[in-house]
């Protein structure tokens, strides 16, 4: 337990991506996405795109690739459906494609109305020809990151880390 | 019968005369076709699909390419599906990037059935609403003239909807093949592929 939890792995999200050379990151916000977020947008390296929906980040990593700058997609999975028929963008052109999506509807979770598209998040993708990983403890978070970056950047592919419920903790909504 | 209104194939080649390395990014259907027939261009990104991505696609690219200018050239259906766009693009106000929607009210790849701006909706104005730096509706030559000389001034974000008669033209068809497309372009920008 204490090895699991001394695993800060939000920072690692930002760091890996660093390390890839992330120079555009395009989201729509999550909580556990909050500490990538802060840090990419207090980095000026680095644009930071807020989106009114998540198909919106596919064609701009596009056209960022197109540009030579590689990019990566935060969001949750209530968003995965919203991309669905822009994925045929990264299928025809063999865009790179990143995707951290973290889930709601999966584990543990308090709003029922999550759960049709958290559930079926991961397949729809699949269907789509998204390559997907799933990280439910701390310490598998940084591999995956690093094998979906290198399967995305250098392969051409489009892949997405599903981050779960598990791994972020259910969500404490008390006002 | 002859008609007032600014035909597409017209606009689009004056717009793209002494282009230089402006990157241009056009949107399925009509668009596509008039970006081809004013002549192809390592530097032009077809899309074929994918509804509703071509002005955040060339967003993408000014930002990453900001010595080029970035000029998108749409459908008012296609931009329609794209109405976050605005708000997403305008928040960041990139100074080498210009949307211009070829506005005929129809879509016209499907029959011609009339859209949203067939109505009455002024795409313009929403860009105005949200912020752009520039925005215009253009109705006749000297306004195209002046858009050219915009897009290669790379000091505004700038949208313009083109009044543009709904009439059929020929279609010119350019690549479907998107790895191909995708690959000349980056190739041309000296690219390693």
């Amino acid at each position: 337990m204490s090895a699991n939890t001394s695993i800060d792995w939000k920072s690692q999200v930002y760091d890996v991506l660093k390390e890839y050379n992330v120079k555009h990151m395009v989201y729509v916000p999550d909580a556990g996405h909050s500490t990538a977020i802060q840090k990419f947008e207090a980095d000026d390296q680095v644009t930071s795109v807020v989106l009114t929906t998540e198909e919106e980040g596919i064609p701009y990593l596009a056209g960022a690739h197109l540009g030579g700058e590689r990019g990566v997609l935060l969001m949750q999975s209530s968003g995965v459906g919203n991309c669905i028929n822009m994925l045929s963008l990264q299928s025809n052109s063999r865009f790179p494609l990143l995707m951290l999506i973290t889930m709601r509807g999966d584990w543990a979770e308090f709003n029922q109305w999550q759960n049709p598209m958290g559930q079926a998040a991961e397949a729809a993708l699949n269907l789509m020809g998204v390559l997907t990983w799933r990280a439910d403890e701390p310490q598998q978070v940084e591999a995956l990151i690093r094998g979906a970056a290198t399967m995305a950047f250098e392969g051409d592919q489009a892949c997405a880390v599903l981050l779960g419920q598990k791994l972020i903790g259910k969500k404490d909504w008390i006002k | 019968m002859t008609s007032s209104l600014l035909q597409r194939r017209e606009v689009v080649s004056d717009l793209l005369q002494d282009r230089g390395d402006t990157l241009v990014v056009t949107g399925l259907g009509s668009p596509s076709y008039d970006v081809m027939a004013a002549g192809d261009n390592d530097l032009n990104y077809y899309l074929w699909g994918a509804m509703g991505g071509a002005a955040m696609l060339g967003f993408g690219l000014a930002k990453a390419k900001p010595d080029h200018s970035v000029l998108v050239i749409t459908g008012d259906g296609e931009m329609l599906m794209a109405m976050g766009a605005f708000a997403t693009i305008a928040v960041q106000c990139p100074n080498n990037l210009t949307l211009v929607i070829l506005d005929n009210g129809h879509y016209g790849e499907t029959g011609m059935q009339r859209s949203h701006t067939g109505h009455g909706i002024e795409l313009n104005k929403v860009a105005a609403s949200v912020g752009f730096d520039w925005t215009a509706r253009i109705t006749d030559k000297t306004g195209v003239e002046d858009l050219r000389h915009r897009v290669h001034a790379r000091d505004a974000l700038n949208c313009a909807t083109i009044a543009i008669d709904a009439v059929d033209v020929e279609r010119v068809l350019p690549s479907r093949d998107g790895v191909y497309i995708k690959n000349r372009m980056k190739r041309a920008l000296g690219q390693k592929l």
